[in-house]
């Protein structure tokens, strides 16, 4: 909003009054923010994240080390199903839009499926529903196979990859579309072939057409990942639950989590404002 | 082996069939939903009327509102609230000096999902707002319309087209947030689901069935969204 040129902005948006009271927004907002960690610190009890803690067992669980690596758990889960799941995305919006019918049937039809159906279910769906059918096949409990079958971390991997490849299918598909027809037609009359228009005109203008939604898609994706501590892997909202447990603290881990997906979110935001700044984009 | 064959008689609706308790589940589903949507609504609508007209620190409580709650993730969120709702609510009606209040579920989870739902819609009214022509609502104040009038009879009207089509996404957020109430105990579809697989062991079936009654509710949801948008678009000129 604050990018805008000045003097549309200010018509077209009450709020805008410039650039001084969005910076003094953003400092109430950060005097907020500081005010609840003081307060979260105060009255919380916090001593459980000490290195050093030692509990009522004599143990040195060491949450602090757990949530690092329960961060790359989730990190891995994020940024493994985002780059897969893209990767899935772009034949799926393709064939919807130039596909023969069988295809384009099988394609929709997925994407309907994963966006119509909660993400809760698709995860149990595969990992009670699937997961409860391999053990019946004698032979795949002896084969190398079986360790990857029985970890939940890859039924939640998966149940990720292909959601994030119905959501981002269907927006490709949208991006495919939006790319004007002259622009192909130009590439066709020149002597590409299918595939050079493709790869070197239709799927960048159309990857471009898609940027600023990526930001959103890939931030919704981080918040599906503690989806992942309901079938036995321990990300960061699972080592939470664990410390809720052991503790008996219920709000300081949640707290604790709530503050790294706030931290989380705004890296990538920045993140991708930073990258569509760099691409030059002429707004007609 | 009952996990590998789909026997449907277990989605029978008489007793050793569970498909009346995964209707019951789809029912409390939508009773949930349309509650949080509800209350969601009411939250967005004073959001946006507050983020638009109100005083620096209402702005600043509602920017706090609408970045944290679509920052955090909905099952955090979730818990959160279900923790400290009921605990701040009870400690609110003692402080008074009545007895405790045993907070039913449903109110709970339309609480819940309610505030979620609330930071999202904050941010499509304000939109469909901030969208309607200026001039629209300088006229309405040349005309001497008080606040009250120009929002009943101008802006609300005017914001309605271009908030469906967000408003229908948060509904589908809401039916498929629900589910995440399993997680907390709230006996909706996919806790029902959860029981019945886990007691037949026909996990797949079982979430397969709930996954499919999901898709139905959407696809009903999408068809009359897009029937009131149409309605709602008459007389205006379509988009290029």
């Amino acid at each position: 909003m604050t990018d805008q040129p000045l003097g549309t902005a200010a018509r077209a948006n009450p709020m805008a009054d410039g650039t001084w009271a969005s910076m003094k927004l953003f400092g109430y907002a950060t005097v907020a923010v500081l005010i609840a960690i003081g307060l979260a610190s105060w009255l919380g009890d916090w001593g459980w994240l000490n290195r050093d803690f030692v509990n009522s067992q004599g143990l040195k669980p060491d949450y602090l080390g757990q949530f690092i690596a329960g961060l790359g758990r989730t990190l891995t889960l994020l940024i493994v199903s985002v780059v897969v799941g893209y990767a899935f995305a772009i034949p799926i919006g393709l064939v919807q839009v130039t596909g023969p019918w069988p295809l384009k049937w099988l394609a929709k039809a997925f994407c309907t499926f994963i966006r119509g159906t909660p993400l809760l279910v698709q995860l149990w769906l595969l990992y009670y529903g699937l997961g409860s059918l391999f053990p019946q096949i004698p032979w795949i409990r002896f084969s190398p196979l079986w360790p990857y079958l029985r970890d939940g971390f890859n039924y939640a991997l998966l149940a990720f990859i292909l959601s994030f490849a119905g959501y981002e299918g269907e927006i490709m598909r949208g991006g495919f579309l939006a790319v004007p027809k002259g622009e192909l037609e130009a590439a066709r009359a020149i002597g590409m072939s299918s595939w050079t228009v493709l790869r070197r005109i239709w799927l960048p203008r159309a990857l471009l057409v898609v940027l600023p939604t990526l930001s959103g898609e890939v931030v919704s994706q981080l918040k599906s990942t503690p989806l992942a501590a309901t079938v036995t892997v321990f990300d960061i909202y699972g080592i939470g639950r664990e410390v809720q447990q052991e503790m008996f603290h219920t709000y300081e881990p949640l707290l604790l989590i709530a503050a790294i997906y706030g931290t989380l979110t705004a890296i990538i935001a920045s993140a991708f404002k930073m990258v569509e700044n760099l691409v030059p984009m002429k707004r007609g | 082996m009952s996990a590998m064959t789909i026997d449907l008689s277990m989605l029978a609706f008489s007793p050793p069939g569970w498909g009346s308790n995964l209707l019951r589940g789809l029912g409390h589903t939508i009773e949930i939903a349309t509650g949080a949507y509800a209350f969601g609504l009411v939250l967005g609508l004073g959001g946006a009327m507050g983020k638009l007209s109100g005083g620096p620190i209402l702005k600043v409580a509602l920017e706090v509102y609408t970045t944290l709650g679509r920052a955090i993730p909905e099952l955090i969120l979730i818990l959160i609230l279900y923790y400290a709702g009921p605990t701040l609510l009870n400690q609110l009606v003692t402080a008074y000096g009545y007895p405790p209040l045993d907070v039913n579920g449903l109110a709970a989870g339309i609480f819940v999902l309610g505030v979620v739902q609330g930071a999202y819609a904050t941010e499509v009214l304000r939109g469909a707002i901030q969208s309607i022509p200026t001039g629209q609502i300088e006229a309405a104040k040349a005309y001497g319309m008080s606040g009250w009038q120009r929002f009943a009879r101008i802006i609300f009207p005017a914001m309605i087209p271009n908030a469906i089509p967000g408003m229908a996404n948060l509904w589908l957020n809401v039916t498929k947030d629900s589910a995440l109430l399993a997680v907390v105990g709230f006996s909706e579809l996919m806790l029902e689901t959860r029981q019945a697989a886990g007691s037949t062991k026909a996990y797949f079936m079982f979430y397969m069935a709930a996954a499919l009654l999901y898709l139905a509710l959407s696809q009903v949801s999408i068809f009359i969204f897009n029937w009131i948008e149409r309605r709602q678009r008459r007389g205006q000129q379509a988009l290029a």
